[in-house]
């Protein structure tokens, strides 16, 4: 592919998953931290966090299945997948996370399963664009990666 | 890191700001990381709040500020804040995705100079900095406002066996001086050179503590305040900001307490009164054997020497430095001849204990004190910390030397608690300790209570005891988390010391005699503490040393010990036995050891132990 069509390609995917508030301004933020020294740190942090969030979730799923529901302990993990969220700016998960901390604070089990089965849906759609985001960014080349949006 | 212990930048300052980052969340721990680099800090990340108390004990000085998120799995993040604030006095700031008002409020009322909001951008963290320079100068101005040359000869006289701050005097004085060389190389250029850019901290020693907390007794808690207790200690080169801040930083300490008391008075009380008292005594006793000298003066209690137990100060602030005391004496006994490493685990106790038994002493109200005990915990728990440090130095020059210096103790401990528990099992099993062994069976259920009562576990009890710890369970278990106050019965192999002692039957000798003062309840003390030990052998050093999150779980468990350990203090006095000092976390640990040093228990003063103890204790 065109070198420039790539770049293109991928400051498109990019903004549109602003646009489409799959991330937030976090997200900026690392970009910032990239320099030489760490090259590929936003894509590391992503793997990262998709790593040990993916264990949360296991933990959560886990949880939400024992009866009767300890809302507080669920309320605990939710609370820390929400701070783990927060790292790369995970918007709609983050949103996701908040509802379902509301449902446990009120005690609302169905309310939570149905948050929880929404936040596994965000988490996963975002994993798959970032991971086409990054390849894309990979392929058109550092400098876009390099690039610092508006 | 090792870098660190250079002076700070001077020059460059801001950059090179020695930060000590505390996350669970390895992924925000990356970018944190990142974050400060780019500021040009000299960073250190770390994934465990015991963790990273450890690496500040290890390096005092090595850090310039400490940066930690709220909620963390082993300990609880104010609880991080308290423990930094009182032992190593470091600006930290908080961190959370959660920025509800009452969290901000109650970080800041831990004593926190910062509450960051996750996400945390690269601005707010570039300007921590400020917190740094602000303390910096605040303790220059208490430095100069009194006579700083005096107070700086006192404190660096002090500082020879005590460390800066209140613990860590026993590591000085034993092999755990070769690190804290380099750390009292510092400390005495600080406090010669008090315009140095470096902070001259007033040095809590366990001797100023006391007359602190005497003066705020006398005094009357509610209506005490900085000029009078300042009047009262009558120390010259003390400021009244001195007393001021560590009013203040014993006052959130005790509230603490206070307030762990609480919770954990519901767990099981009257358990816990129980064993506390007993086994205050007993590990009371059993510090005397210790022959530790050294707490004497702070604590009265101490007597390590010989191993008459206590029958000095019962009150609860000397068997809070006693135990601690006691705790690193058996520590060092075994291996040296301990009296040398005694003193100074002694002293790193008594450090701890005179802060603990200042809390103590507010307290005084023993059984039922819960609360006091809570705080007994609290400041056990940092001081355990603390100890856990020396200890682990202390059981070092014990032990072998090949200890490492680091927390490994715990793992010495463990190791060698082991075995001296056992023994005192069987030690204890001549000793007319009453059912100590069912104590621990019982005790199992219940969180504390369970350790202490397993005072005279011969051998076959050990198996017992392992059931009735459940604190230890806790410990090990949670290996490096924290240990919630409910603690599980599912008390791991620890016990299953009987086991690991195959040869220590020499230490666990618990004393007769000291059964004898104690009565069994104190047995069940030292049982405890040789149920710790064992446990933490078998544990698999998860238990209390392994990470300092024994200790954080314990101290939830401890809590609720020392307040047991609190009454046992008094009770003490009735006794005669330090159990003060039991009310330290620590102690408990050491306390089985004092115990059994009438036995010549020469296990470790495994710090685990001293947890169990505690537990035990408070059982009473």
């Amino acid at each position: 592919m065109d070198k420039n069509q790539s770049r293109r390609q991928v400051r498109l995917m990019r903004q549109s998953l602003f646009d489409q508030g799959f991330l937030d301004e976090q997200f900026i933020q690392l970009e910032e931290l990239q320099d030489d020294a760490n090259p590929n740190f936003v894509e590391e942090i992503a793997t990262s966090y998709y790593r040990d969030s993916s264990r949360s979730l296991q933990t959560i799923e886990l949880a939400l299945e024992k009866t009767p529901r300890d809302f507080n302990k669920l309320d605990g993990y939710m609370h820390q997948f929400k701070g783990s969220s927060s790292s790369i700016g995970a918007k709609k998960v983050k949103a996701e996370c908040q509802q379902f901390r509301e449902y446990c604070k009120a005690g609302n089990g169905e309310g939570c399963m149905r948050t929880f089965q929404a936040l596994k849906k965000e988490h996963a759609t975002l994993k798959k664009r970032l991971e086409a985001y990054f390849q894309m960014a990979r392929q058109a080349g550092p400098i876009e990666t390099a690039c610092r949006p508006k | 890191m090792e870098s660190s212990f250079s002076s700070p930048r001077n020059d460059s300052f801001p950059a090179g700001l020695r930060v000590l980052v505390v996350d669970d969340d390895p992924t925000w721990l990356k970018i944190l990381e990142k974050m400060l680099k780019k500021c040009s800090y000299e960073v250190t990340t770390c994934g465990l709040a015991r963790e990273a108390l450890n690496l500040l004990r290890e390096k005092k000085d090595g850090y310039d500020i400490v940066v930690s998120d709220v909620n963390m799995p082993d300990m609880d993040g104010f609880k991080l804040l308290e423990h930094v604030g009182l032992e190593m006095d470091l600006p930290v700031i908080m961190m959370s995705v959660d920025g509800e008002t009452s969290r901000v409020m109650k970080g800041v009322q831990h004593g926190a100079c910062d509450y960051l909001l996750k996400p945390i951008r690269m601005k707010e963290l570039r300007n921590i900095w400020q917190h740094v320079f602000r303390k910096k100068i605040h303790e220059i101005r208490d430095i100069e406002s009194h006579e700083s040359i005096e107070g700086i000869q006192l404190i660096r006289n002090g500082s020879d066996q005590y460390d800066e701050g209140y613990f860590f005097s026993a590591e000085d004085l034993t092999s755990s001086r070769k690190r804290k060389d380099v750390d009292n190389k510092y400390d005495d250029k600080d406090f010669s050179d008090c315009s140095s850019t470096k902070k001259a901290r007033v040095v809590w020693s366990v001797d100023l503590h006391q007359k602190f907390v005497k003066a705020v007794h006398q005094i009357g808690f509610d209506k005490v305040g900085p000029k009078k207790i300042l009047d009262l200690m009558n120390v010259p080169w003390l400021t009244r900001e001195n007393v001021a801040s560590h009013l203040q930083k014993y006052r959130l300490y005790l509230s603490r307490l206070q307030k762990e008391n609480d919770i954990k008075s519901s767990f099981g009380g009257t358990k816990h009164s129980d064993y506390s008292s007993k086994d205050l005594q007993g590990i009371l006793s059993v510090q005397n054997s210790i022959n530790i000298q050294q707490n004497d003066v702070a604590h009265g209690s101490y007597r390590f020497s010989g191993n008459n137990l206590v029958a000095q100060n019962a009150d609860p602030k000397s068997n809070e430095g006693d135990i601690k005391g006691i705790v690193s004496e058996p520590v060092a006994e075994p291996k040296k001849g301990t009296t040398s490493n005694i003193p100074d685990s002694q002293k790193t106790r008594s450090s701890q204990m005179d802060f603990n038994s200042s809390y103590t002493e507010t307290k005084k109200g023993l059984v039922g004190n819960v609360p006091h005990s809570q705080k007994i915990r609290s400041s056990q728990m940092c001081v355990n910390h603390s100890f856990a440090s020396v200890e682990s130095e202390v059981n070092l020059t014990a032990f072998d030397s090949t200890i490492p210096a680091t927390y490994s103790w715990n793992q010495i401990q463990l190791e060698k608690e082991h075995k001296p528990l056992i023994q005192l099992n069987n030690g204890f099993s001549k000793p007319p300790l009453p059912g100590p062994q069912h104590h621990f069976q019982a005790d199992q259920l219940q969180s504390i209570p369970s350790i202490s009562s397993r005072p005279s576990i011969p051998g076959g009890d050990v198996t017992g005891s392992s059931k009735s710890k459940p604190s230890y369970s806790e410990y090990t278990n949670h290996h490096g988390s924290c240990v919630s106050p409910t603690i599980s019965p599912t008390i791991s192999p620890t016990i299953s010391a009987t086991d690991s002692f195959p040869g220590q039957t020499k230490s666990c000798v618990v004393d007769h005699q000291v059964s004898e003062t104690i009565s069994t309840s104190t047995s069940n003390m030292k049982n405890q503490g040789i149920n710790l030990s064992i446990d933490l052998e078998s544990a698999q050093r998860n238990l209390i040393l392994g990470s300092t999150s024994p200790f954080a779980s314990l101290d939830d468990e401890f809590q609720i010990c020392w307040y047991q350990g609190d009454c046992y203090g008094m009770n003490l006095e009735l006794q005669n036995i330090e159990f003060s000092e039991c009310t330290d976390p620590t102690h408990v640990t050491e306390v089985p050891a004092h115990l059994y040093d009438a036995l010549r228990f020469e296990y470790p003063c495994d710090p685990s132990e001293y947890c169990v103890l505690d537990q035990g204790l408070f059982i009473a």
